[in-house]
């Protein structure tokens, strides 16, 4: 096709004794959209560090636009015409979208007034090229999560910057958002812009790149057009095995109903109503999928349900857990009725990075008695059941170490916390929310047996998740939230007809939800 | 992985830097220092009275560290130290005065060290109780407590307490005085040396059984690395902010038993002389584990002792800087490890 826009040739880079990067060679064509794909871990991140600059390789050499350069830091990358949005957006919310995009590169003197003005009207005009619509003098806190990731692209194009970089851009939108980005990276592309595009998401590497390259441990096992590859070809080179994408459902056999939410309405510290007359309810030995767009009461109800939302927010309605209500109760409380919650946000919240595995295999189930013995833990009882754990849920960790929990992989401290949470004495309900994020898919695989395992041995299982595949593939009912009410529930028949033809069913559970 | 090899090698660097810079102190007053710390060495641990002397300071110490270490594996930082012993101290004091003079030993003592105890730790409790009710930032919680207890000390001795024309209080009863180990085994003669030392090393061994070995320890540590997974596991985060700090200053009220049951016999103004400041000193220098802090207390015990033996020759003050500098060094030390690993 085209000119070289990066060249990579024979880059290694080394942390500690660990090779993140090794003997990466890679050629990304001006003007293409490259997509790089790879699990967690796979020396994604590593990789465009790097090219930005955050980064130095410990050998090899990066060109741009077929000149060698040596980076130090990502000012030398910016001047260079590389520009690169987060996952985590930076920005700052207290200013406005002007001041945002402006800042760090004023353009005056010292003491100079700030041409605001003039700012604003070119970054407008950006914006309309390329249908990045935001209102430029809104404060960034007012944005929603797709403005605000309009605001990163701009502050890039606002510098002129003609190689792109986009680390996970999907990760918090919503579909229709998606769809919109999807387009301005066309727009983008056709003015000449280099776009490189880090994601796991295959769907969307085949439907927006034109050459896709795969990595996997540290290296990359495969560089070809998008056209030329198939979903399933890449989830193999991913993860370096044969993979199934779809995990075997047998038909589920409900029982009674162990949750019941009925009418509930939420109201935030600030007064905003964030669920609103919310009625569901799970039964045993079901999994019920909770689809929804993050932000429209998904933290709530989790909140709600694990006894950390302060009574007077919570409006109207009750919520029973096999017909007792759990109104008043605290989170040890509802654990101890046979509870478990797996977080969303497992690092923050469900983890101690760093205890070792063992502390962290009875976090939060540290009072019951099998671990204990005067005047503390049973070291060997402790000792023991973490064996047993990691050997049943296959976590790889050297357990003669018992090394802290941040030194595993995100797969495998999910399994952890997996474990933990479904091996709880008389479970009753297990409610997951994005159990799979940050997981690699060969973990995804196991951890979706072990759901299916765990409802049929009669557990109601509440499943909040942002991927569709996810809750089409898991739930037996699938209610559509948004806005902080179920606005559509798919039974049972109408799910088990829309595996046949996921594509059309995502885009039918996508109409309900946005 | 090189990361574990180094921690343990920083309090030794820091302590051999913190040396080599009071050498060059020592040499600026135009002395030897070898010959200074020679000196010091010799009336130190060199002598039967100055190890004495270093275990009486080093016990306060283990104690005063304690009321640090504790608190920090919640991530709160006990600046109270010496507000607690000194509300513990004068309770101490208060008590051993009023029972009456056929008291057995046994509980006297017991008596005067557990409302020292509870002076400390109710000091402590509330700075605790204002950081989970209002959020109240302890360190300045503590600072001002430590101010409201000296001011509130110094009243009571003044106008109610003090033998007149003195700045002490009346001696408390003989069996509430903890003997010497001078008087039962003849070691460290006429130091101030005094059976409190065990009380302390017990102290150390229990709050290192509490700390890592008991469920209390166990949520305290979660509640201190991460709140927000601890409360999600159902721990009540601020019963254990209350917990902690109300501990720490019951160790704090404790290390006054040293001073008043054991050494002085009573309260007097200035007897607590900062050594819930050099505490914050010792728990750093320890990175708070309560068992290193044995070692970390008798360094600080040497330093303070062994500045007042070469006074003659060169300013104590110089060793007030020496471990100034030492934990100075820790917290350079400790940030630079981390970047390079």
């Amino acid at each position: 096709m085209s000119a070289t826009a990066v060249n990579l040739s024979g880059v290694s880079k080394k942390f500690g004794e660990l090779w993140a990067n090794r003997n990466v060679s890679l050629d990304i064509q001006s003007g293409s959209i490259h997509a790089i794909v790879g699990e967690n871990g796979a020396g994604k991140s590593t990789l465009i560090k790097m090219i930005y600059g955050l980064f130095m390789p410990t050998s090899g050499s990066i060109s741009i636009r077929e000149k060698v350069v040596h980076f130090t830091n990502p000012r030398q990358a910016i001047h260079e015409g590389i520009g690169m949005v987060h996952q985590h957006f930076m920005l700052i919310p207290e200013l406005t979208v002007t001041e945002n995009i402006t800042l760090g590169d004023e353009r005056g003197p010292l003491f100079a007034s700030l041409k605001k003005k003039d700012a604003s009207l070119k970054i407008q005009s950006i914006a309309e090229n390329h249908g990045l619509v935001v209102n430029s003098d809104a404060l960034v806190s007012e944005l929603s999560v797709g403005e605000e990731q309009r605001v990163e692209i701009l502050k890039l194009l606002y510098r002129d910057a003609d190689i792109l970089i986009l680390d996970e851009p999907t990760a918090v939108l919503t579909p229709s958002e998606t769809e919109q980005l999807f387009k301005t990276l066309h727009s983008l592309q056709k003015e000449g812009k280099t776009i490189i595009l880090i994601t796991h998401k295959l769907d969307e590497v085949l439907s927006v790149s034109d050459r896709v390259s795969v990595m996997r441990k540290g290296k990359i096992v495969a560089t070809a057009s998008t056209a030329s590859v198939t979903k399933s070809d890449l989830a193999n080179l991913m993860v370096g095995r044969n993979v199934l994408l779809r995990i075997k459902n047998p038909p589920e056999k409900p029982g009674e109903t162990i949750l019941k939410v009925s009418h509930v309405s939420l109201t935030d510290m600030k007064g905003h109503r964030k669920l609103d007359n919310l009625s569901f309810d799970v039964r045993a030995g079901e999994i019920y999928g909770i689809a929804g767009v993050e932000g429209n009461g998904q933290r709530e109800l989790l909140a709600l349900l694990w006894g950390m939302v302060a009574p007077q927010n919570v409006t109207n309605g009750s919520v029973t857990l096999d017909g007792i209500s759990l109104k008043g109760k605290n989170s040890a409380e509802i654990a101890s009725s046979g509870v478990s919650h797996i977080p969303e946000d497992r690092l923050k919240y469900a983890v101690i990075p760093t205890f070792s595995v063992s502390e962290n295999i009875i976090f939060g189930r540290h009072r019951e008695k099998k671990f204990l013995s005067f005047p503390g833990f049973d070291a060997t009882a402790v000792k023991n059941y973490t064996k047993h754990m990691v050997d049943q849920y296959n976590v790889r960790c050297n357990l003669q170490k018992n090394p802290a929990l941040a030194s595993l992989s995100g797969g495998n401290q999910q399994k952890i916390v997996l474990a933990r949470e479904i091996d709880r004495p008389d479970l009753k309900l297990l409610v997951l929310a994005q159990p799979t994020r940050g997981v690699d898919i060969g973990a995804i695989e196991m951890i979706h047996k072990k759901i299916i395992e765990t409802r049929d041995k009669g557990v109601a299982i509440l499943l909040i998740s942002a991927e569709l595949d996810e809750i089409i593939s898991l739930s037996s009912r699938i209610g559509c939230l948004y806005n902080g009410s179920i606005r559509h529930e798919f039974s049972t028949e109408e799910i088990r007809k829309g595996r046949s033809s996921e594509q059309d069913f995502e885009k039918e559970i996508g109409m309900f939800i946005t | 992985m090189r990361n574990s090899f180094l921690k343990p090698a920083i309090p030794l660097l820091a302590v051999a830097a913190a040396l080599l810079i009071s050498a060059l102190l020592i040499l600026t007053t135009g002395r030897d220092p070898l010959m200074i710390y020679n000196k010091m060495f010799s009336m130190t641990f060199g002598s039967d009275y100055g190890t004495g002397q270093i275990v009486f300071r080093t016990t306060s110490l283990m104690l005063t560290g304690l009321a640090v270490a504790i608190p920090f594996k919640v991530k709160l930082f006990n600046i109270g130290g010496e507000g607690q012993v000194l509300a513990g101290a004068l309770a101490a004091a208060v008590v051993g005065i009023m029972l009456p003079p056929q008291t057995p030993p046994l509980i006297a003592i017991s008596l005067c060290s557990l409302s020292a105890m509870i002076a400390g730790s109710s000091v402590g409790l509330l700075a605790g109780w204002l950081k989970a009710r209002f959020g109240v930032n302890e360190v300045i919680s503590t600072i001002m407590l430590n101010f409201i207890v000296q001011a509130f000390v110094g009243y009571l001795l003044t106008w109610h307490l003090a033998v007149p024309s003195t700045v002490h209080t009346p001696e408390i009863i003989q069996p509430a005085q903890i003997p010497m180990f001078d008087s039962i085994i003849g070691i460290w003669r006429k130091s101030p040396a005094n059976i409190s030392t065990l009380l302390a090393l017990a102290a150390c061994l229990v709050c290192w059984i509490m700390v890592f070995k008991t469920t209390t320890g166990y949520e305290m540590r979660a509640v201190g690395l991460k709140p927000e997974a601890a409360g999600y596991a159902g721990i009540n985060t601020n019963a254990h902010i209350m917990k902690a700090m109300a501990a720490g200053g019951a160790m704090a009220g404790l290390a006054s038993t040293n001073l008043v049951l054991g050494y002085k016999h009573f309260y007097e103004a200035g007897l607590t002389s900062g050594i819930g400041f050099i505490g914050i000193a010792v728990a750093l220098l320890a990175f708070a584990h309560p068992l290193w802090l044995i070692a970390s207390a008798l360094l600080f015990g040497f330093l303070e002792y062994g500045g007042l033996t070469v006074n003659a020759y060169v300013p104590k003050d110089i060793f007030m800087m020496v471990q100034a500098v030492t934990i100075l060094m820790i917290l350079v030390l400790t940030k630079t490890l981390k970047q390079v690993a």
